[in-house]
């Protein structure tokens, strides 16, 4: 296999439709570098979410995914374990995110199925936990926590994994804007390469230099944020605003 | 830190509180064992259990009633018992006329109703003091410690997860049609076969929530690497202190048995 360590993520002509006929891709092509931080914005039922659960192969469609230098296009079940230890989705509600009866079992979830070593296992939920400033909430039970906490722990699951790539569906979503704006300097912190979905649209202006606006199941447009925010026709035409 | 309603976990730092969760489970399983295996008409032997209870309640800073009160819920399922004031032979009490049949309840019977009653109320107790002084989280680890299969540990987990948010969700359902149920009159709304079909629809979209959850609740298990074998952490050791613990109390338990078995 060869490895490709410019492009994180090499999606060509890719297409899908659910089982009751609706097409929810079409034709979709996106490259993004390592490193870089890319938004991904666009009304409802564009497509976003679906889009993000291909990057792990959770979803399989019609076209070439190259993730991570990974072929999963048509992945053996190794390969699929290898991209999903690599791609850290974090999904938009944090209550199906964090199934486990504990914090610190919610953490542990990605390490253990990674197979590390137990040492290693809780030293990376430490380290997780610490990232996302949720140190000594290891014990805690998820249904005790606030929105804002949960959504951090949310984060810390796939941290403890140690991805290469980021992929968070609605980070800001339901949260007040103190939670909001920590979420968002946490973010920033972050060294990975970072995929995110969002309506947020100061999220977009703060977090991420390029832009790829989707609609209807295609990529409209695909640049650098600022240049994109600036042009309220496209943004207007696709259902979305200034911030 | 709010505790949801439903959640019958109290927080605080009694002994109780503070003893290993595998002690406490096996220890209450043993108790009632205990209580159903003393013969009825023991009676200087319940008492002593309900003592044993009723002090395990003040040690736990709960109050001594807490569990005397709570426990009542087991008297409805203890009625199942009553035939036997009527079947068991022996010196009749008194006599009931029902139409033609003629019921006579026995001294031997009203007996065992009375330990029936009595021992459903006392074992409940320990269950009560149990989930009170326990977090679920650690009850689920001792269910692995004393080896229930670990996919139905791994089930009772998810299921107390989401009973919480799937409760919360009712709530919220209910609430948007009490916001909606107005009435121009002030006279309640249109016929009971009309609300029952509102009710039975909000069933059926809860229902459909909980499907569309599990679905995406397994969409993140999956992209977190799980491939259908349930895995955990080792368990951690068990103190010496609670060791002994355990022992004295499996001992003192199984002594009150025997000894109620010896003498009735």
């Amino acid at each position: 296999m060869v490895q490709k360590t410019t492009q994180e993520i090499l999606i060509e002509n890719l297409s899908f439709s659910y089982p009751d006929g609706q097409a929810a891709l079409r034709e979709v092509s996106l490259q993004v570098a390592a490193g870089e931080r890319v938004a991904l914005v666009g009304p409802n039922g564009a497509g976003k979410s679906t889009l993000m659960l291909h990057l792990n192969g959770i979803l399989q469609g019609d076209g070439q995914v190259r993730v991570a230098g990974l072929d999963i296009s048509q992945p053996s079940d190794g390969v699929l374990r290898r991209v999903r230890a690599a791609v850290g989705l974090v999904f938009q509600n944090p209550d199906d995110q964090l199934f486990s009866p504990t914090v610190f079992d919610d953490v542990a979830f990605g390490p253990l199925y990674m197979e590390l070593p137990l040492e290693e296992a809780h030293r990376r939920v430490e380290r997780a936990l610490a990232w996302v400033g949720m140190e000594g909430y290891a014990r805690r039970v998820s249904h005790h926590l606030s929105t804002g906490e949960k959504k951090r722990i949310a984060i810390a699951t796939v941290l403890a994994m140690d991805p290469r790539l980021l992929v968070l569906d609605e980070p800001t979503a339901g949260l007040d804007p103190r939670a909001r704006r920590s979420l968002i300097e946490l973010l920033n912190t972050l060294p990975q390469t970072l995929l995110v979905s969002t309506h947020d649209m100061r999220l977009v202006q703060d977090l991420c230099p390029r832009t790829v606006i989707l609609d209807k199941g295609e990529v409209v447009a695909d640049g650098p944020t600022e240049e994109i925010l600036n042009d309220e026709v496209l943004l207007h035409a696709h259902g979305l605003e200034r911030p | 830190m709010h505790y949801h309603f439903l959640d019958p976990y109290r927080p605080g730092d009694s002994v109780l509180h503070a003893l290993d969760a595998r002690v406490k489970l096996i220890l209450s399983v043993a108790f009632i064992l205990a209580v159903a295996l003393t013969p009825a008409g023991a009676w200087p032997i319940y008492v002593l259990l309900l003592a044993l209870a009723v002090a395990l309640a003040v040690a736990s800073e709960l109050g001594a009633t807490y569990a005397l009160k709570r426990a009542l819920i087991a008297l409805p399922f203890a009625l199942a018992a009553l035939p036997s004031l009527f079947t068991l032979p022996g010196a009749a009490l008194f006599s009931l006329h029902i139409g033609h049949w003629t019921l006579t309840a026995t001294g031997p019977g009203l007996e065992r109703l009375l330990s029936v009653v009595l021992k459903s109320w006392i074992s409940m107790q320990a269950a009560i003091l149990l989930t009170a002084t326990t977090q679920f989280p650690d009850l689920l680890v001792a269910m692995r410690a004393i080896k229930v299969p670990r996919l139905l540990v791994a089930i009772f987990g998810l299921m107390w997860r989401y009973l919480f948010v799937l409760v919360d969700e009712a709530i919220r359902l209910t609430r948007a049609r009490d916001a909606r149920s107005g009435s121009l009159t002030g006279r309640g709304g249109r016929s009971a076969w009309w609300r029952a079909r509102v009710t039975g629809g909000m069933a059926g979209n809860l229902f459909l929530r909980g499907y569309e959850r599990g679905e995406r609740i397994y969409a993140a298990m999956a992209a977190r690497g799980y491939d259908g074998e349930v895995r955990a952490f080792p368990l951690p050791s068990l103190a010496s202190g609670q060791v002994a613990l355990l022992i004295g109390g499996l001992v003192s338990l199984a002594t009150l048995t025997l000894l109620g078995i010896w003498l009735w």
